[in-house]
Formats: C-alpha cells, sequence, structure tokens
C-alpha cells in the first residue's frame, strides 16, 4: 500500500534550553522522518523558542512526527495542518557584470532588493513564499549566480 | 540547607524513598560515592558489571512498581550501560540513571573517559539531562523521578560533572514539580468510553487484547473485574504475562509470533479488538494488513503515540489505563450481556481443542516445556520469573502458569541476552520471600555470568536453571528453518563447566539429565539459599512452536515441524 506523500510544515513551540535541537534533529534522523528544512529561533521575550520544520510524508507518517515530537518533554506545543502564513528568505550572489536594472526588478517582484555591492560580485535578498522563492531561484539563472543560499521556512498561523 | 551536589544526590534518593541503589563506581562519581559510604538509608549493591546494574534495577522496577535507581561513572561505565537504558526504554520500565561526568572545564576536551553521554542516551531514554550547576540539581532530580514513574513510564538519565558534585549550592527538596510542557493525559475521555462501550454491547465477537501497560498501571486487577463481568474473552501479550492466572477460563493463552493458535485464531476472527496498554508490536500483529482484519479496534494508552501508529483504532482512548478502566466499568456493568457470547466461547474452545499447546515427550532427553512446567508445579506463585532471551524464553513465556502481574520478568522489546539474571537479582531484591528464578539458556547465561559475585555478596540466591541445548537455540531454529539448517555459528558445543563454575563463586552447581535429578536439585537449590545454577540438559532441536513466520499472518501459523 502506497501512502500519498505530501510536503508538510510542522511548528514546534519548545522550552528555550541546550539540548532541544538535538532531540527534535534526533527524532528525525532516528525514526527515518525526512526534513528538508529547519530553522529555530528564540521567541522575543519568553523562554521559547519557535522551530519551524519543512517534512514530506503520508498523513499517518506525519501524524506519527507530531505525537512524537509532542512526547518530547521540552516541547510545549506543535502546530501542524494549521493555517501557516509561510516565508522563506535566499542570498544570492551574482558577478558584478551582469544588468543591475534587470536583477534589481526581478529581485523587486519578489520582496527584494540588493543588499550588498562589491568590487566583482553583488548579493541580493528576497523574502517570499517558499514556492514564490522557487520560481526567483529559477528565474535568476541567467543571470548566472556564484551562490545561493536559503534560509528554510518560517511560518505562524493565522 | 547549604550542601554539596554529591551530598544533594543522597538527600534527594532519600527523599525518594529509594532503599537500594545497584552501581558501580570510578573516578568521575567518586564524590558521590564518597558521600553513598558515609549514609545508612540505603544499600547499595556493587554488581560486577554496569550493564548489570541497569537491569537489576530494571528488574527492581519491575518487581515493585516502583522506580528503579542505578549508578555508574563516566566513559566506559556509562557505555557499559546504555544496553540496560534501551531495554528500559522499550519495555517502559521507570529508572532512573545517574552517571558521573568530566569535570565542566574538560567538556569537549576529549579528557580521559569523556564520552557524550547525553547525546548517546538521548534517543533511549525518556528524558536525560547534563547538569551544568549544582543548583539545578534537586529539581533535576526531582523531575528525573516524576518522569520516569507518570505517564508512559521510562528511564531517565542524569549525568553530572564531578566539580558539580563538589559545588556547594541550596538544597530544597520541598518545591512540588512544575513542568509547564509535560502534563501527561490520565483520565480517559468520556465521550470516547462511552462509543467504546455502546460498541462492546453490540459486538458479537469482541476480544480483550491485553498489553503490558495494565501490568505498568497497576491495572490487572480491574482487567480481572472487567472479563468476569462481561465475560469476554482474552488474549495476552507477551509483556502482559500474569494479567490474568494462567487458569482464568476467559484466558486464551498468549498471541503472536509464538502465541497459541487458539489465541492467534481468536484475533483473526474477533469483531471487536478492545486493546488495554498494549502497542500492536510487529510480533504480535505478523502481517499488519491481514492483523484482525474484522474487526473494529478500541485501544486505550497513556501514550497517545501508541494509538494508530500501525493500526488504525475506531475508539481511540488516551489514558491510564487503570482510570480507563473504572470509568469503563460502570457503564459496561449496565449495557454489557455477559449471556451473548456463548457461541463465541465455543468457538474459541474448538480452536483450543483442535491445536492446544503442547510438545510430545519422546527419548529419554528432557524436554525444554517439561521443565518450565514443573518448575510451575513445584513453585508456581511462590516463584518470581525471569528469563533471557532465545527459545527458553518463549517457552517460559507459553507453559508458566502465572498467577498474578508483577510475577513475569523478561526483555520484550529490546530482546537483551544477558537480562535475565541481574533482573533476577534485582527481583529477588525487591521480594526476599519468593523465589527469584532466571529461566535461561547456555548462551545468555554467559552474558551476565559475573553476577554470581554480586549474588554471593549480598545473599541474593538467584536460581538459574538453564535449558542447555548446547546451541544459541533461537537463532539455530531460525537457520534449521529459513536456512536451510546452516548452523552458522550458533552451535555452542564448547562450554563451561557450570557447577564448577558456580562452585567458583561460593554458589551451588547441578548437573541435571533426568526428571528426577531436575526435581531433587530445584529442592535442594530451594533448601540452601544460595545463588545456583541449575544446568539442564535438554533435546537439542526442540523448536519453539507454534509459529508466525516473521511478517506472515496471524491466522497462518506453522504448527508443527517435521524433519526432511
Ligand atoms: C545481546 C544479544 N545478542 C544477540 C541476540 C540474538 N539472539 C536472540 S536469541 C539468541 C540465542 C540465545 O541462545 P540461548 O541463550 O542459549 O537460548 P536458547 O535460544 O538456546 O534457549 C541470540 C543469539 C540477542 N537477542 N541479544
Ligand atoms: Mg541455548
Amino acid at each position: 500500500m502506497m501512502e500519498q506523500t505530501e510536503r508538510r510544515v510542522i511548528s514546534v513551540i519548545v522550552m528555550n534550553e541546550a539540548s532541544v535541537l538535538s532531540r527534535i534533529a534526533g527524532l528525525f534522523s532516528g525514526r527515518g522522518y525526512n526534513i528538508e528544512s529547519l530553522t529555530v529561533a528564540p521567541i522575543p521575550e519568553s523562554k521559547y523558542s519557535r522551530i519551524t520544520i519543512v517534512t514530506a510524508g503520508s498523513v499517518r507518517v506525519v501524524e506519527q512526527i507530531t505525537k512524537q515530537l509532542h512526547k518530547l518533554i521540552p516541547v510545549l506545543r506543535v502546530y501542524e495542518h494549521a493555517d501557516l502564513v509561510e516565508t522563506e528568505m535566499a542570498l544570492v550572489k551574482i558577478p558584478m557584470n551582469e544588468s543591475l536594472g534587470d536583477i534589481e526588478a526581478l529581485t523587486h517582484a519578489y520582496n527584494g532588493r540588493i543588499v550588498n555591492v562589491g568590487s566583482d560580485t553583488m548579493i541580493v535578498m528576497i523574502s517570499d513564499e517558499p514556492m514564490r522563492v522557487n520560481h526567483f531561484l529559477e528565474a535568476i539563472k541567467r543571470f548566472h549566480p556564484k551562490e545561493i543560499v536559503r534560509s528554510g521556512s518560517v511560518a505562524l498561523e493565522r | 540547607m547549604q550542601i554539596s551536589g554529591a551530598q544533594m544526590v543522597i538527600e534527594a534518593l532519600i527523599a525518594e524513598e529509594v532503599e537500594v541503589v545497584f552501581g558501580y563506581p570510578g573516578g568521575a562519581i567518586m564524590n558521590v560515592y564518597d558521600e553513598i559510604y558515609k549514609q545508612r538509608s540505603f544499600q547499595h549493591i556493587l554488581t560486577r558489571h554496569e550493564q548489570a546494574a541497569v537491569h537489576a534495577a530494571e528488574g527492581y522496577a519491575k518487581a515493585t512498581g516502583k522506580v528503579g535507581v542505578a549508578m555508574i561513572t563516566s566513559g566506559p561505565g556509562f557505555t557499559n550501560g546504555v544496553t540496560g537504558l534501551a531495554d528500559a526504554y522499550m519495555d517502559s520500565i521507570p529508572l532512573v540513571l545517574i552517571s558521573g561526568q568530566v569535570p565542566m572545564s574538560l567538556i569537549g576536551t576529549d579528557a580521559f573517559q569523556e564520552i557524550d553521554a547525553v547525546g548517546i542516551s538521548r534517543p533511549c531514554t525518556k528524558h536525560n539531562y547534563l547538569v551544568t550547576d549544582a543548583a539545578d540539581l534537586p529539581r533535576i532530580l526531582k523531575e528525573a523521578f516524576y518522569i520516569a514513574r507518570t505517564g508512559r513510564p521510562g528511564p531517565v538519565h542524569v549525568d553530572i560533572p564531578k566539580d558539580v558534585t563538589a559545588q556547594i549550592a541550596t538544597f530544597d527538596y520541598s518545591k512540588e514539580v512544575e513542568l509547564e510542557t509535560y502534563k501527561p493525559t490520565t483520565k480517559g475521555n468520556t465521550r470516547q468510553i462511552k462509543k467504546a462501550i455502546d460498541a462492546i454491547a453490540a459486538a458479537k465477537r469482541p476480544l480483550l487484547y491485553l498489553g503490558g501497560g495494565i501490568i505498568n498501571a497497576n491495572a490487572a486487577e480491574l482487567v480481572r473485574e472487567f472479563s468476569r463481568m462481561t465475560q469476554i474473552p482474552a488474549v495476552e501479550t507477551f509483556m502482559a504475562r500474569g494479567t490474568l492466572r494462567y487458569d482464568d477460563p476467559l484466558l486464551i493463552s498468549m498471541l503472536g509470533m509464538h502465541g497459541s493458535y487458539a489465541a492467534n485464531m481468536a484475533m483473526s476472527e474477533t469483531d471487536l479488538v478492545i486493546g488495554l496498554g498494549a502497542r500492536f508490536d510487529d510480533r504480535v500483529t505478523g502481517k499488519l494488513s491481514e492483523f484482525a482484519k474484522n474487526a473494529q479496534i478500541i485501544h486505550v494508552d497513556i501514550d497517545p503515540a501508541s494509538i494508530s501508529k500501525l493500526v488504525n483504532a475506531h475508539f481511540p482512548i488516551v489514558g491510564d489505563v487503570k482510570n480507563v478502566l473504572e470509568q469503563m466499568i460502570p457503564l459496561a456493568k449496565e449495557q454489557v450481556d455477559p449471556a451473548r457470547y456463548e457461541s463465541w466461547h465455543n468457538t474459541i474452545a474448538n480452536f483450543n481443542k483442535l491445536h492446544p499447546l503442547s510438545y510430545t515427550e519422546e527419548g529419554d532427553r528432557l524436554k525444554p516445556q517439561w521443565v518450565v512446567e514443573r518448575i510451575g508445579q513445584l513453585l508456581g506463585d511462590d516463584a518470581n520469573i525471569s528469563t533471557d532471551v532465545g527459545q527458553h524464553q518463549m517457552w517460559t513465556a507459553q507453559f508458566y502458569p502465572f498467577t498474578r502481574p508483577r510475577q513475569w520478568v523478561s526483555s520484550g522489546g529490546l530482546g537483551t541476552m544477558g537480562f535475565g539474571f541481574p533482573a533476577a537479582l534485582g527481583v529477588k531484591r525487591a521480594d526476599m520471600d519468593r523465589v527469584s528464578i532466571n529461566i535461561t539458556g547456555d548462551g545468555s547465561i554467559l552474558m551476565n555470568i559475573q553476577e554470581l559475585m554480586t549474588a554471593v555478596e549480598y545473599k541474593l540466591p538467584v536460581i538459574n536453571v538453564i535449558l542447555n541445548n548446547n546451541f544459541l537455540g533461537m537463532v539455530r531454529q531460525w537457520q534449521t528453518l529459513f536456512y536451510d539448517k546452516r548452523h552458522s555459528s550458533t552451535d555452542l558445543s564448547i562450554q563451561p563447566d557450570f557447577v564448577k563454575l558456580a562452585e567458583a563463586f561460593g554458589g551451588v552447581g547441578y548437573r541435571v539429565n533426568t526428571k528426577e535429578e531436575f526435581d531433587a536439585a530445584l529442592k535442594d537449590a530451594v533448601e540452601k539459599n544460595v545463588v545456583a545454577i541449575i544446568d539442564v540438559v535438554v533435546n537439542r532441536f526442540e523448536n519453539v512452536l507454534p509459529m508466525v513466520p516473521a511478517g506472515g499472518s496471524l491466522f497462518n501459523m506453522m504448527l508443527e515441524y517435521k524433519e526432511k
């Protein structure tokens, strides 16, 4: 029986303590769950952090992931299948000999701008829905990007 | 109270009313051992290997229901203990393991006997801590005991750097545990329970599927009441043996890979599985798509992650099985008619008649099953039974006449050879009035044989009964059945003299070939009241049957094996 695999975003609120990230990452690797991206940062003025994990799995697997996350002692809440607003950032390094105007126009379309200009290269930044980040990275190819870094998704329930 | 970290450990153990700690000292934990030396509140039992210390604590915990405590040093001491942690994790045994660690200033420097202990224990504990400040110790130790025994029980590991055990800080153990992120659900959802009772009242062929969670929750009495009242027949998992008495007419037997034909057929024919504290393990279900495929499923478990993990539950009930049964019993009393299952009982009786659990006696070699039954006849309720892992373990689960919960202590989830003897020491320490028997194999017993010394020193007269088949029998059986009799590295023809071995440590030993010799040996060992090895020569090629081959369906059992 092949079960349908879907991309899922899981948002986890955890106690902000030393070992919590290894517990979560270890749970995924140990149980053979896949991690597409993972971001973590403290929630301001609280003792919590928020971890956003993008994974892929069948409904059953994702349900198990959610339950197993809940079982970890320092996990406060797990949002899965919630109505989430999702954003991701990307930085792209492009040679200076490409058309500045075209690049600027493209990055603008994806909520971005040029953030650094050096002698040989410039760096542009965009932030958008992950799907649109994919589109942007496709489109930017013709400017011969030298390096690309994506932040991974962050998400918040509506 | 201003005291050192090491003193805090002692004070916390006293506050938790710990009466025995199983352990082994070393550099990083010496400050704590120095305080152990000075106190008189609890006993410390020096096992002869750290793995045995953890297994002994498990045995003690299983026999009492209390949290077992083990203490070991850093590095190799810790890694030796890991098997015990994993074992306790798989079988949900409440345990606190305290380990020493190199001083904080040396952590991360590859110091002598440094290992990332919490990194290693993370996947095989319910929770773990690296203590970085003595001021945190009272809270952490209190949380550790609390987490170990509440919810789905399990092992908690506390790793304490040596300088933290020397550090002075305030000790206050009176604060209640406050864990915002850990609140196990213990009461079942009333609406779900009502629906489940409706389903039970409507079912024609309901079946109680009893799991080890019942033992952990001290719910066996309630299960007995529930089954008596409703007259619903029951199967037990390996872990649940002793929930119902062996002679309870409603108990079919154990189910699963080496369960009885009747138990597995009942599971295949039932229209409603009432799962209580069981986790649908692969050794129980066989091929999942064929498991109980005519049935709806009620699943009561304290661990939400166990529900619908493998088999979809139609009536999921998260809660402590004891509380849930307390909620269910009055409803069932009103709604369930105990007279309605007569034809279902007849069906099961026929399954039982068709292929009862049995063995045939032939030749003059003793049959291992006979030995297990005989121990049951001679000691019955007066014995607590531990085992190692292999054929002897399955024969014990099949043939011992269990009469009460916590009588049966065996490594189920991890299947750890070497578990039996140290666990039996822990059981003995917990229940000195009963005989503690370890039914073991000629392979397994050698994996913690050094514990003969512990048994002698602390006067824990465990009786080890070796069902000696000169084989790693269970592996040999699979080789016979599935590898065309290529017995690769399973022949144990070369053996020690177990009698002399026992005697060398100060115990007693017996070599047994006949029924009369066995009776005499067991009687003598019980009377002598020192640690014993009874080395019983049994039929070498006996197989554990019936059997569901791995991945097969429960209703497709191999019932006999004929030499080709
Ligand atoms: C630590 C460990 N190593 C290996 C195994 C695999 N194994 C399972 S049963 C078994 C044979 C056990 O032999 P013995 O103790 O003589 O018991 P028998 O099956 O002969 O009754 C082995 C090697 C295991 N369960 N545990
Ligand atoms: Mg053997």
